[in-house]
């Protein structure tokens, strides 16, 4: 018996147009959406059974928030450059681009980590109230996927370039599903930061 | 995510040594293996370890509902003072069993083997492919059920809380104040949700790039459009309730109060938290997921019994495309009904009226599939094996549970039945004789197919006979006792109330029924190891069968699964085709 390689890992099925790995990551997607869609349900049915909801504007801070928004969209720009310049052929261009958007990564962690500290010296906490209790659900949950993004991205940063060498369409296949990832990272927050922090 | 896209690890050794498959350690071959059919059958045992697992807790919940307050005989002394002092079952060992027989049927027993099982091993075959498209995720698929399943069993001896015990349903609030227990329950469907997610992500991808040429989306056997929804509603339904899990974990650990409202008093005494939570908001969390769970029960068994029926019948499927319509809308509507378990909580007409005609019009496609599964049968040269009786006993016992799920459909007599053993019976029906008696058919059926031996009739006979008389023993009288009122959230199975009186002795007739259906599985077991190296030795393809995973050579076959990838010709179900040379004629056969 002899080991058929499996297909369409790399090459699109014709019929479809799409290789494997895409409409992996597209499900995966799909998912994460239903995981966060049941966090902004909950977010609605607590705040309009609530008699009194305290505002996130009037407590959290905007400067920070906003600052670690344009933080995000920066790493989904250089994101997408690291990929196109895998596309272009220039390895050495997109081992800066990618490591940008690992850095940006650490950033928004780093920020939240002192918007987070700033608010348990000041004795606010999960369990103070419903609003701080879903206002640190859902930005823990969604710093946890920025964790996860940019481990993923480490791992092609280093490691994981060696397939360069060997398979480049293979290895900017991956590139590109990790990008879709962290670009739905990136989308979560677009949503998070006015729900959380503006409205 | 970025490792999706990978091909085997030893895609590269294929072409320096032919019989790659011979070349692998124990355990890259057997443990850790990426193999499809392997995954699969780890599952399948594994499941089928749990499954008995849980029947063992159900059978200790009997003699406790049949004798309430006497001694458990011969093992009542195992389960300690704190469980069972002098052999007496406490209330609190009750609710453990209860929530921890639940979640271990349906989560670890019989999704993981309809899905992970079957669908591991067949699905690829069905459809003419080398493996599941993402082989390493499919192994990984597996780990996490079992870390999720071992997870699950340890809560029983973690102190200090023992088990969950809010039921598996968990609901809020008391599952929010129960003890350790639930947290370890938590835990262990995080990751339970893991293993589903990285398997329907796997299934859907499969489906849909790994079809063998020619193979188009209506020419796939039934059971893989089964397994193909089913794989659907794991996606979008599972996040749900891990959302409802963390949110859960929050107010346990952090002290939140998301599922916990304002002013709650607990034992007489005001709880210390913000407030200002719903615990409705579990309910709809829970049963967002809960009800596409029930089809995810039943969808694969529905799968399973249309292969074994077509290909016992000699004959095509009847409405094979009314069918596979029926399965996408049944798949569909399963994500707008959820609200029908909750009639109970007061929410209001317009919101009863909603689901209640939703619940109405999903239904249809089930009775759809059922009657062309019976139609099926008509005019056929029925051959009647063992994986056929199990089969054919699936479409009363189902058509049972179904029927009497209507009224429950409905608000007005929903309330006076829904916390009653009426409910306890009529999803048993479904679940019970309907999906394990079709899982027990797959069993037999594809069998032949992972060792090349049949299983043996005989005991399969002695199998099926009893089973079949003892489900309805056990599940039958519970519609008597629901109707009379009794409650079926009571320790003492409803001893301590007067209107129970008359009914009470079906008690006795259930519990007799489950020991005795205990006793008749001992003949499967049997069969189940015997059959590996005595049964009647097979072809490649046993049961003169259509569906490609017959045209596979060997038995299994072997790694890699085709020597070249088949061409499909034809549909399913080719049985008896007028002027054709024999009475069935393979996908991959050109004329």
């Amino acid at each position: 018996m002899s080991d058929i390689p499996i297909p369409y890992t790399v090459a699109p099925r014709p019929d479809t147009g799409l290789n494997n790995g895409k409409i992996g990551i597209w499900l995966f997607l799909a998912s994460e959406v239903m995981l966060f869609g049941a966090l902004f349900a909950t977010y609605i049915l607590l705040r309009t059974g609530a008699t009194v909801w305290p505002h996130g504007r009037e407590f959290l801070n905007i400067p920070l928030a906003t600052t670690n928004t344009i933080v995000l969209i920066t790493s989904s720009v250089t994101m997408v450059m690291a990929w196109y310049s895998l596309k272009m052929d220039r390895f050495t261009q997109f081992r800066i681009y990618l490591g940008l958007t690992i850095l940006c990564a650490f950033g928004f962690m780093f920020i939240k980590y002192l918007e987070y500290s700033h608010k348990f010296e000041l004795g606010l906490y999960p369990k103070t109230n419903t609003f701080l209790a879903i206002y640190f659900t859902m930005t823990a949950l969604h710093g946890l996927h920025v964790v996860g993004g940019a481990c993923v991205n480490a791992y092609l940063w280093g490691p994981g370039a060696k397939l360069w060498k060997t398979d480049k369409e293979q290895f900017t296949n991956r590139v590109e599903n990790s990008g879709l990832f962290w670009h739905f990272v990136d989308l979560v927050w677009i949503f998070l930061f006015p729900v959380l922090y503006l409205l | 995510m970025a490792s999706t896209g990978t091909t085997t690890p030893h895609a590269g050794h294929a072409d320096v040594h032919e019989h790659g498959a011979h070349d692998l350690s124990f355990w890259k071959k057997y443990v850790f293996s990426t193999d499809h059919k392997t995954i699969g059958i780890q599952y399948a045992v594994t499941a089928l370890c749990f499954l008995l697992f849980g029947f063992f807790l159900m059978m200790l919940m009997r003699w406790q509902l049949a004798f309430p307050g006497k001694a458990i005989p011969l093992i009542g002394g195992l389960f300690g003072e704190g469980r069972a002092p002098g052999g007496t079952m406490l209330p609190t060992f009750y609710n453990e069993l209860g929530a921890m027989h639940g979640t271990i049927m349906v989560f670890l027993g019989i999704v993981p083997l309809a899905v992970g099982g079957f669908g591991n091993f067949v699905l690829p075959l069905q459809i003419g492919a080398p493996d599941m498209a993402f082989p390493r995720i499919n192994m990984a698929s597996y780990w996490f059920f079992f870390l999720g399943g071992v997870t699950m069993l340890l809560s029983f001896i973690i102190p200090p809380g023992g088990a969950a015990q809010s039921g598996w349903t968990s609901y809020a609030p008391l599952s929010d104040i129960a003890g350790s227990g639930q947290t370890w329950w938590i835990m262990g469907m995080v990751l339970l949700i893991t293993s589903s997610l990285l398997g329907a992500i796997n299934f859907i991808v499969t489906t849909i790039q790994l079809r063998a040429p020619g193979l188009s989306f209506f020419r796939l056997p039934f059971f893989c459009w089964a397994q193909f929804v089913t794989a659907f509603l794991l996606l979008l339904a599972f996040p749900p309730l891990e959302a409802a899990g963390v949110l859960q974990l929050m107010d346990r650990v952090a002290g939140t109060s998301f599922f916990l409202p304002s002013g709650l008093v607990v034992s007489g005494q005001a709880l210390q938290v913000s407030g200002g939570g719903n615990p409705l908001l579990w309910q709809h969390l829970f049963w967002f997921l809960a009800h596409p769970e029930v089809y995810v029960l039943i969808l694969p068994a529905m799968g399973i019994v249309a292969e074994i029926i077509a290909n016992n019948t000699r004959k095509p499927l009847f409405g094979y495309r009314t069918m596979v319509y029926s399965l996408i809308f049944l798949g569909f509507m399963s994500f707008i009904v959820w609200a029908h378990h909750m009639f109970m909580t007061g929410m209001g007409t317009t919101m009863a009226a909603f689901f209640q005609t939703t619940t109405m019009i999903i239904s249809i496609p089930s009775v759809a599939i059922l009657t062309s599964l019976i139609i099926s049968l008509w005019g056929g040269s029925i051959r009647f094996n063992t994986p056929m009786l199990f089969a054919l006993a699936f479409l009363p016992m189902f058509g049972i549970g179904g029927l009497t799920g209507l009224p429950l459909g409905l608000n007005i007599t929903d309330i006076p039945l829904h916390d009653t053993y009426y409910v306890i019976g009529h999803f048993h029906y479904v679940v019970a004789p309907g999906t394990i008696f079709a899982l027990f058919a797959g069993i037999y059926y594809w069998y032949p197919k992972a060792t090349g031996r049949k299983m043996s009739e005989t005991l399969g006979r002695w199998h099926f006979w009893p089973s079949l008389l003892l489900m309805n023993g056990i599940f039958m009288p519970m519609f008597l006792t629901g109707l009379a009122g009794m409650s079926r959230r009571l320790a003492d199975g409803g001893a301590t109330y007067a209107f129970t009186k008359p009914v009470l002795h079906y008690n006795q007739w259930s519990s007799f029924s489950a020991w005795g259906l205990a006793l008749f599985q001992i003949p499967f077991i049997i069969n189940f190891f015997w059959s590996m190296k005595n049964g009647e030795k097979v072809d490649s393809n046993a049961w003169q069968s259509t569906t490609l995973e017959w045209s596979a050579a060997g038995s299994p076959p072997g790694h890699g699964n085709f020597k070249t990838i088949p061409t499909v010709y034809r549909g399913a179900y080719e049985y008896s085709v007028p002027g054709a040379a024999k009475d069935f004629t393979p996908q991959d056969q050109r004329s």
